[in-house]
């Protein structure tokens, strides 16, 4: 077991109250897994896989990464987000790689540049390694971005829906692409999405999570799942020709 | 309704013929933002020249030719440049002062919220004041000499920098600053390597109206100060041909310091900008 989340319940400060954003939230995460998590808006799946970043703590229960809790961000979990803007503005494709390598102290720069250029190709960006961010596309943009992430080697890639900005042909090709890179590394993956397609196409295994506060609803395989069922089981509706089944 | 066919069509893989029209030369000479500028300034000399010689009154207005015949001369007897590197000599020190202070203004705002409360009132406070109303204040305080003018200065560096410098790194977005916590950056190097960089492009703004401010401030000074000491700057240059009726000198006084602003504007600051933030397209 890789990541434990045990009785997780989160909180943050809105304006003038306090928001639970996750209540009493707990999974295991197992080597290689392809763990996505899944919930209609507003069910606290970000704030948990921000929880999981480090980027904030629960109130109640606690997360460990390899048995040891997580206190703050590191590069042992590293994040791509939804947000185009996550690249630095200022450096070149391959320098984005390569910084992250070696302000972490991954690498000495020499060896984090060969690193970054063999990532850029596993990417298929090789014509672009010298531009800057903002002549890319957002779909190229996330390719650097998980790129950067995928170099980084860590124990758990954590994914905020990472397609969910994209064009519809972009983010399935997007898709295909994460699958066959998960093919070469078999790199754990933590992904967040509200899309019932993308999660039965890159999960192994899903966590059901309800709204207002983010619950627990199931937690299934995806070879035994199909949507209609998923989607019955979120919005608590019958599907048509039986009850919905409890898992 | 009527049954229209499916079409196919396979596009040509062969390379095409040239499909961009090339601009012919007029057009390309007009493309070129030196070209026309130089253009305009060639045309606003021709009609300083023309009116001057039509008003014919060389101590009201004197020509074109005559200013420059006075640039020239006030260079070569060394007098302009003597002053010109006066004022640049103290207004330097006077920014880097500036942006020392300016510095510590904003690390102070940017790690504790009374520190940002304080930047906040202070700059409101004293942005709208002119620093050139100090200046009295400061002659009482520092006495007549460089520790007035610095003061001034720093004034009117300090709150536009320390303002833009703030505004900038509020503006961070949050995706960057997690990005840079993600690598577990030391608090130097995530201020340095992530922060600083991010909020570049406002801090060059800041930069760009300090220098601007000070500029203007320090031959304001200098005027003043022409009156009541004998430190010699390009202001005071100004103030003294003006004593000796010596109009053209006055106008080449003037035209230096139109021409440092343009040539700090245009090489120093455009030249940072298009290797920075333009390249990064983080401003357009």
């Amino acid at each position: 077991m890789l990541l434990a989340v045990e009785g997780v319940t989160l909180q943050y400060r809105a304006k003038d109250h306090l928001v639970t954003a996750t209540y009493r939230v707990s999974f295991n995460v197992l080597r290689s897994d392809r763990f996505v998590i899944l919930g209609p808006s507003g069910c606290g799946k970000s704030t948990l896989l921000k929880a999981v970043g480090g980027y904030l703590r629960p109130v109640e229960g606690c997360i460990l990464l390899d048995g040891v809790p997580v206190t703050a961000p590191g590069p042992d979990r590293v994040f791509v987000f939804q947000e185009f803007d996550q690249l630095l503005p200022w450096k070149t494709v391959t320098d984005n790689i390569a910084f992250a390598l070696t302000a972490t102290g991954k690498l000495p720069r020499r060896a984090a540049e060969e690193r970054a250029l063999h990532f850029i190709d596993k990417v298929k960006l090789a014509e672009f390694r010298n531009s800057y961010p903002h002549v890319l596309s957002g779909g190229m943009k996330q390719r650097v971005a998980l790129a950067r992430a995928l170099a980084m080697e860590p124990q758990i890639l954590l994914m905020d829906e990472p397609f969910a900005a994209l064009d519809a042909l972009t983010r399935n090709q997007m898709q295909e692409e994460l699958l066959q890179l998960w093919e070469e590394t078999k790199i754990t993956v933590l992904f967040v999405t509200h899309s019932i397609p993308e999660a039965l196409r890159i999960g192994n295994r899903i966590l059901l999570l309800s709204a207002h506060p983010g619950q627990v609803k199931a937690e299934i395989s995806s070879q035994s799942a199909d949507a209609a069922r998923i989607e019955a089981m979120l919005f608590d509706r019958e599907i048509q020709g039986g009850s919905a089944p409890r898992v | 309704m009527s049954d229209r066919p499916d079409v196919f069509f396979s596009p040509s893989t062969t390379t095409f013929d040239i499909v961009e029209k090339p601009l012919n030369s007029w057009a390309r000479l007009a493309n070129q933002t030196a070209l026309r500028k130089t253009f305009l300034l060639v045309l606003l000399a021709g009609i300083w020249e023309a009116y001057a010689r039509w008003l014919n009154n060389p101590l009201l207005f004197p020509t074109f030719t005559d200013t420059v015949a006075a640039f020239v001369s006030s260079i070569a007897s060394g007098e302009l440049p003597r002053a010109a590197a006066y004022t640049i000599q103290m207004l330097l020190k006077g920014y880097a002062a500036g942006l020392a202070l300016a510095a510590l203004l904003t690390a102070f705002a940017s790690a504790t919220r009374i520190g940002a409360d304080l930047l906040e009132t202070l700059t409101a406070m004293f942005n709208p004041l002119p620093s050139i109303a100090l200046l009295p204040l400061a002659l009482v305080w520092f006495g007549l000499g460089s520790g007035s003018i610095i003061f001034v200065l720093i004034h009117a560096v300090l709150w536009a920098v320390a303002l833009n410098a703030h505004a900038g790194f509020r503006a961070v977005s949050p995706t960057l600053r997690m990005v840079g916590q993600n690598y577990g950056l030391s608090r130097t190097a995530y201020i340095t390597r992530i922060l600083i960089p991010g909020a570049f492009p406002s801090i060059l703004t800041g930069l760009k109206v300090g220098w601007a401010f000070a500029w203007r401030t320090l031959i304001a000074a200098e005027l003043v100060f022409g009156v009541s000491s004998g430190s010699g700057g390009l202001g005071w240059y100004i103030f003294e041909r003006k004593n000796e009726l010596l109009i053209p000198s006055v106008f080449a006084g003037l035209l230096t310091v139109i021409l440092f602003g343009l040539l700090v504007d245009n090489l120093i600051f455009r030249t940072v900008e298009n290797r920075t933030v333009r390249r990064w397209g983080m401003q357009t």
